[in-house]
């Protein structure tokens, strides 16, 4: 009987990670377009002379939360929601203080909904008001699903606030003819980019500036051309320590040396040669005829926090689903 | 069965002509695809996308999982399909009836239930992440989901052809004189040989090219716990069509090769 509970323990064992003294990897759990970026990242850490190899698991940011709290046994995670670190806050899996346990509110680099046009910009989109006009198709993923889309919709009601002088109904209306004028919303990120670039649906897509260079980028700017608006919203990518998984490994060490690389002049690079606006400033200046200029609103300056973001809009029954539900 | 040389009228023709063209839109034409688009940068470029680190993982997780999945499904398949059509008792219907459950169970539903059961907020996680073992979002968790998945395939194709075939045969080897197990090697086996092969086959197909429920549970580990259904998904959400493609054609690659061996099995009459 011992025997055989001792080869079921061996069995469950397989693909486990046992707890090293001295961990050789660590596991960055990191949000579903991010893949080129940390791939790069990893590869620059090693040119660094690090040793420490960084495994990678990719999905959307809020099912990368998730994941964490059902076990997966990530080290650190770099996602692209504050809201999802909050959950990990709340199951004990990151310290309440993570935000301040790394410059400029534990992210390293930021990003902001931006624009991409098809070639010659024929609907003549320039800013967030272009995007509610009769006959225009926009691209974005739902907000119900995607933390891209909530971005968005953020960006987008931070605008028409401004616009409208806070006149309800006009910022609603607006919001309202925005969501109607999306054909389809796709659930993540990147499936609304292939959306707009492989099934050639809708007259522009917003995401990521991030994203929108990359693909003009790689996929040609005489076929796409990125546009930004004059305002939008601040899109950080947060990253933390998972407090229960290094404890347990013993590699708090590692993962911090890790996190703070991206902060490093090296890290920032790669995050600027991959379309992610770096916070180092020479860094940035060394970039600046990649990223034009824009004015950026905080979640604090135009709605008074995270917190009251995820009661106000997000919730169900929510301003939200006012405009995206009653359609 | 004897087959006369008859003339075949236009009808037969144009039927026979109407399943062949059918066959060839529906399954030739997208498999050709795969491999042109796989290689329409060339084998060079092929080749390194077959042979990247991570893809080349993917293909070693997928054929690992089918190594140990279809064995065992193979033999608690024969098991249930013994005992429930040589053996009358109670519970039996129900044991048919469970064992035939993951079929109709979407594979997603099957995977979230393993998440609820083994993952740090499930039923059982936190006892054995007490206990220090790590289930989900393992190799491990990847195999389980998928004899989950496939669990009703060798099953499925055996209680039918038992229950028609009865148990004389065995009557009369034990009744020879054979013991058990020569009666099961000599008897009962060949009889039941290509329903085993074809329920074989079929699981190896469904876990080699198994998505929904093993994503899941796998943690998409890149190197580690991606199969090569999720490394294709996430190569082609990458813009690396060309990768999608080639990492696809290993898999339909894999496909052909399980249906040659069939064939190949089948013309040389038995594997005694």
């Amino acid at each position: 009987m011992n025997k055989l509970l001792a080869t079921a323990a061996a069995i469950v064992a397989i693909g486990s990670t046992p707890a090293f003294a001295q961990p050789t990897d660590i596991l960055n759990a990191s949000y579903d377009i991010g893949r080129e970026l940390f791939e790069a990242e990893n590869a620059a850490y090693a040119a660094s002379g690090a040793t420490l190899t960084i495994n990678q698991s990719h999905a959307g940011s809020s099912t990368q939360a998730r994941a964490v709290l059902e076990g997966l046994p990530a080290d650190v995670v770099t996602l692209n929601q504050v809201t999802d670190i909050a959950k990990l806050v709340e199951g004990g899996f990151v310290a309440a203080d993570w935000a301040t346990q790394f410059p400029n509110n534990a992210s390293p680099f930021y990003s902001f909904p931006s624009f991409l046009v098809r070639a010659g910009n024929p609907k003549d989109i320039n800013d967030w008001g272009d995007l509610a006009e009769d006959g225009v198709q926009v691209i974005f993923p739902n907000p119900k699903t995607s933390g891209n889309g909530r971005y968005t919709y953020l960006a987008a009601r931070a605008w028409a606030v401004e616009e409208y002088a806070g006149d309800d109904a006009k910022i609603e209306e607006f919001l309202t003819k925005l969501f109607n004028n999306v054909p389809v919303f796709e659930t993540g990120g990147r499936a609304a980019t292939t959306a707009f670039t492989e099934r050639q649906l809708g007259d522009v897509l917003i995401t990521f500036e991030a994203e929108t260079l990359a693909v003009a980028n790689q996929l040609g700017t005489d076929k796409y051309l990125p546009v930004t608006p004059s305002v939008s919203f601040l899109s950080e990518f947060p990253v933390a320590i998972i407090d229960k998984v290094v404890d347990n490994r013993g590699s708090r060490d590692a993962a911090k040396a890790y996190l703070d690389f991206l902060y490093s002049p090296e890290g920032q690079e790669v995050a600027a040669a991959n379309f992610h606006r770096p916070n180092d400033e020479a860094v940035a200046a060394a970039h600046a005829a990649t990223f034009p200029e824009i004015r950026l609103v905080t979640a604090e300056e135009a709605f008074g926090g995270w917190d009251a973001i995820a009661a106000e809009h997000f919730a169900d029954g929510g301003l939200l689903d006012t405009v995206f539900l009653n359609q | 069965m004897t087959t006369k040389a008859t003339t075949r009228s236009p009808a037969e023709i144009a039927l026979i002509a109407f399943a062949f063209l059918f066959a060839a839109a529906l399954l030739l034409v997208p498999l050709t695809l795969i491999f042109s688009f796989a290689l329409r940068e060339g084998l060079g470029v092929y080749l390194a996308n077959i042979a990247e680190p991570t893809t080349l993982h993917s293909i070693g997780l997928t054929v690992l999982t089918a190594v140990v999945v279809v064995p065992v499904n193979i033999v608690i398949g024969v098991c249930v399909a013994w005992l429930v059509s040589r053996f009358n008792f109670r519970g039996r219907q129900l044991l048919i009836t469970i064992v035939e459950l993951p079929a109709a169970v979407s594979p997603i539903v099957a995977g979230t239930v393993y998440l609820f059961l083994y993952g740090g907020q499930g039923l059982l996680g936190p006892a054995l992440q007490g206990a220090g073992i790590q289930l989900m979002f393992t190799v491990t968790a990847i195999i389980l989901v998928s004899l989950f998945v496939t669990a009703p395939f060798v099953a499925r194709e055996l209680i039918p052809l038992m229950q028609q075939q009865g148990s004389e045969d065995e009557e009369a080897a034990l009744s020879l004189g054979a013991s058990g197990w020569q009666m099961f090697w000599f008897v009962t086996l060949p009889n039941i040989r290509w329903a085993i092969l074809y329920g074989a086959i079929l699981t190896n197909a469904r876990v080699m090219g198994e998505f929904g429920a093993v994503s899941v549970v796998s943690g998409s580990i890149r190197g580690q716990t991606n199969t090569l259904p999720l490394q294709i998904s996430q190569l082609f959400n990458d813009f690396n069509v060309t990768g999608a493609f080639a990492a696809s054609s290993t898999l339909a690659f894999m496909a052909v090769l399980t249906l040659v061996l069939k064939s190949a099995l089948e013309a040389k009459g038995g594997w005694r």
